[in-house]
């Protein structure tokens, strides 16, 4: 462990010292007080967001923000947009479906182009691990990863961690149930990056099939069991599972998989008492999640998932284009 | 054409486990004497000046003729992997072998089936006429049972060996790495290391059945090796190899997601390095070659799981080895019998030995020259080696072919 992992998660360096990253590529790369820094941040924007009419401030304007998608997405993108907008940027939205990556050009070559039209930043989404890496090592402004393959997706993380914090008071110390297809998720490996930072207990719960191989050397424990798994937990974050895995590949069927698998309204009662109930989108219900549970206002974190989605968005946008705009203390 | 006697003088031979002074004669493009008291009038004289002189290296699976980085690594002859084409006709065959005139010989491996499918057993006979020193089935294995028994057999009749690629097709499907906390941290599809050992499995047993002699071109897994020592100890006629970046790296060199480390096998975790070094330490492999791949930008420059196996392997090949043989894993006598000896003998050519009557296939090497890896200054057209940067010792700074000095 490094001395930077061993500050306290609240106690973060002033100036731009408190984020040194040029671009967000990953959980990995970060301390816990960099999170702790981009969360606290990103309640400002909480704040903002949620005040009457006007949600503008146009510390962004006159910048280009560029969301390149490789791979289709509704609500990353869409928030990625929001956040954009209401700093005041220019936001173009490149899908992939209508580009030129569809005639066969290269990842790089595409990458180039963007870069000469001189974003700002960019933001970007790509099927295969490691992608949003290979482009940010070639263009010149900060890069943010919308999630890359089975790798990384960490606002994601960012925006789960900020809706634990604001809803239990805290994300320390907590027992955190991660269940569903973990194998294929961006969103669990960054989430258990996160997590185990900030000094969480994490649990991974799936069917074998679905279970990451030597996914315990990431600082999980593992479970085959629903029931057991979120015991006594404080959190239980559903993943979503893709249609294609429950094709008799990895799983049998859906029907099998939401009766061993499935978070029911008497499952979830193994959990604490107050335990939240997360889900990063778009569910399947009657699947992994039923109704009942996902649209419990007690339980569910569902909808403020969303909200705090675009927040986080904001607040890295806004510290990622910092030395770009040269604000004091950020060289 | 007539070539003049050659005499190497001031040399370390490597006829033994260790490099020991002497001096060797050539006439005719043959070893003629070792030491020799009488030298021709005419002959030309070679100084040494106390490098080693070794036998050329013969390198067993190269996917490419890529003559520079050959000569650049001291490999006088290479076997040519039938992948590109693929090798599955006589024609092609004859072709191939040529590939490499004047100064290289390049020894085609016959693709078993046709079109390397797996089906259909390729014109293994007329292959042979034409040039192919051994069948191989490719970058895959053969997934049917019975077409791979037939082939063993067949090609066994002919007096060819069999090289394998072992890895199990159900396993390794879509994978791109070995299953390990650095495939899952870095989200990349992968396949337990077992698979290797479960083609393993199959194919002793039909070997044991057709005792048909076969070569397992890379073996890179505790568990894979452990089948061919027992299978060894049963007396089979089994031989095996390996390539430098299996013995010196392990899953953790994909890190950044660097696809020059992207390989076929995928690397191993650092238990299965450390078992294939003792297993070239024990006698378990047989064979060390480099696997030359190259690949250029189109195939390597992409993200992980897209970009395509394989390293550039030859120009790396004898610094790598020589290290294994400072680290104390071999002596340099079995490197060269490593990197020449039995593949010449797999392949059934004269050479790959210093001794009277060979083919006068030879290096000096200069063993203790340091230099650094450098991708952007390879040889071979393209830079794709997993070793970029890596300090490195030893280097071959004189060739001959037949008696033919080629560098």
């Amino acid at each position: 462990m490094t001395s930077s992992t061993l500050r306290p998660a609240s106690d973060y360096p002033p100036g731009g010292d408190a984020f040194r990253h040029r671009h967000l590529i990953g959980i990995a790369q970060l301390t816990p007080w960099e999170i702790s820094y981009v969360l606290d941040a990103a309640e400002e924007w909480v704040d903002l967001n949620r005040s009457g009419a006007a949600k503008h401030d146009d510390r962004l304007a006159g910048l280009t923000i560029i969301n390149a998608f490789f791979e289709n997405s509704t609500r990353t993108l869409l928030s990625f947009e929001i956040a954009g907008k209401r700093l005041g940027a220019d936001v173009v939205n490149m899908h992939a479906a209508q580009s030129s990556v569809k005639k066969g050009e290269t990842l790089i070559d595409t990458a180039m182009t963007l870069n000469a039209m001189r974003a700002d930043a960019m933001v970007i989404r790509h099927g295969s691990s490691g992608a949003v890496q290979l482009i940010a090592d070639k263009v010149d402004c900060p890069v943010l990863n919308a999630g890359d393959g089975r790798h990384e997706h960490p606002t994601q993380a960012l925006l789960d961690a900020l809706t634990i914090r604001r809803r239990l008071g805290r994300v320390e110390g907590l027992t955190i149930a991660i269940c569903g297809d973990v194998l294929h998720s961006r969103v669990a490996r960054s989430n258990i990056l996160a997590l185990t930072l900030l000094g969480n207990e994490v649990r991974v719960v799936a069917p074998p099939t679905l279970t990451p191989p030597a996914i315990d050397r990431m600082h999980v424990t593992t479970f085959t069991d629903m029931d057991e798994g979120i015991k006594d937990a404080d959190v239980v974050m559903m993943l979503r599972l893709q249609n294609e895995r429950m094709d008799g590949a990895y799983l049998p069927s859906a029907r099998e998989y939401h009766a061993l698998y499935g978070l029911t309204p008497k499952r979830l009662e193994k959990a604490k008492p107050d335990a939240i109930v997360m889900h990063p989108g778009p569910m399947n219900r009657g699947v992994e999640i039923d109704s009942s549970v996902a649209d419990d206002p007690v339980r569910s974190t569902i909808t403020e998932q969303v909200e705090m989605g675009v927040a986080v968005r904001m607040a890295c946008l806004d510290i990622l284009t910092r030395r770009k705009r040269g604000v004091v203390g950020w060289n | 054409m007539e070539l003049k006697p050659l005499h190497i003088v001031g040399a370390l031979l490597v006829d033994g486990d260790t490099p020991r002074p002497g001096s060797l004669l050539v006439a005719d493009g043959r070893i003629a004497a070792i030491d020799p008291t009488d030298i021709p009038d005419g002959a030309e004289t070679v100084d040494a000046r106390g490098q080693w002189l070794a036998p050329g290296i013969i390198d067993l699976g190269v996917f490419a003729t890529d003559k520079p980085a050959f000569h650049f690594g001291g490999i006088t002859r290479a076997a040519l992997m039938p992948d590109n084409g693929p090798l599955d006709g006589a024609g092609l065959v004859e072709r191939a072998a040529k590939g490499g005139k004047p100064d290289l010989w390049v020894h085609p491996l016959a693709a078993a089936t046709k079109g390397l499918a797996g089906t259909e057993l390729a014109e293994i006979g007329l292959m042979k006429q034409a040039g192919a020193r051994a069948i191989a089935t490719g970058r895959a294995r053969i997934t049917d049972s019975g077409v791979m028994r037939r082939v063993l057999a067949y090609a066994a009749s002919l007096g060819l060996v069999t090289i394998i690629h072992a890895e199990d097709e159900g396993l390794t499907a879509g994978a791109v790495a070995t299953d390990g906390e650095m495939a899952t941290r870095l989200g990349l599809a992968s396949a337990p290391a077992i698979a290797e050992a479960i083609a393993i499995a199959r194919d002793l047993a039909l070997v044991e059945e057709t005792g048909a002699p076969v070569h397992f071109r890379q073996v890179t897994t505790a568990r894979g090796l452990d089948l061919i020592r027992a299978a060894k100890a049963k007396g089979l006629p089994v031989l095996c190899g390996i390539t430098p970046a299996h013995l010196l790296l392990s899953d953790t060199a994909i890190g950044d997601f660097r696809t020059f480390a992207r390989l076929s096998p995928p690397l191993r975790s650092e238990d299965d390095r450390h078992a294939c070094l003792a297993a070239i330490a024990d006698g378990t492999i047989d064979i060390l070659a480099s696997g030359h791949d190259p690949r250029g930008p189109e195939d390597k420059r992409l993200p992980f799981a897209e970009a395509l196996p394989g390293m550039a392997g030859a120009e790396t090949l004898l610094a790598l080895g020589l290290g294994l043989v400072r680290d104390g894993h071999i002596s340099p006598g079995r490197l060269f019998e490593l990197l020449a000896a039995t593949p010449a003998c797999l392949l059934g050519v004269d050479a790959g030995k210093l001794a009277v009557g060979k083919e006068a296939d030879l290096i000096l090497v200069d063993e203790g020259t340091p230099w650094q890896v450098d991708a952007k200054k390879m040889a071979a057209w393209a830079g794709n080696t997993p070793f970029d940067g890596m300090p490195v010792q030893g280097r071959a700074t004189m060739m001959w072919k037949g008696g033919l000095r080629i560098r």
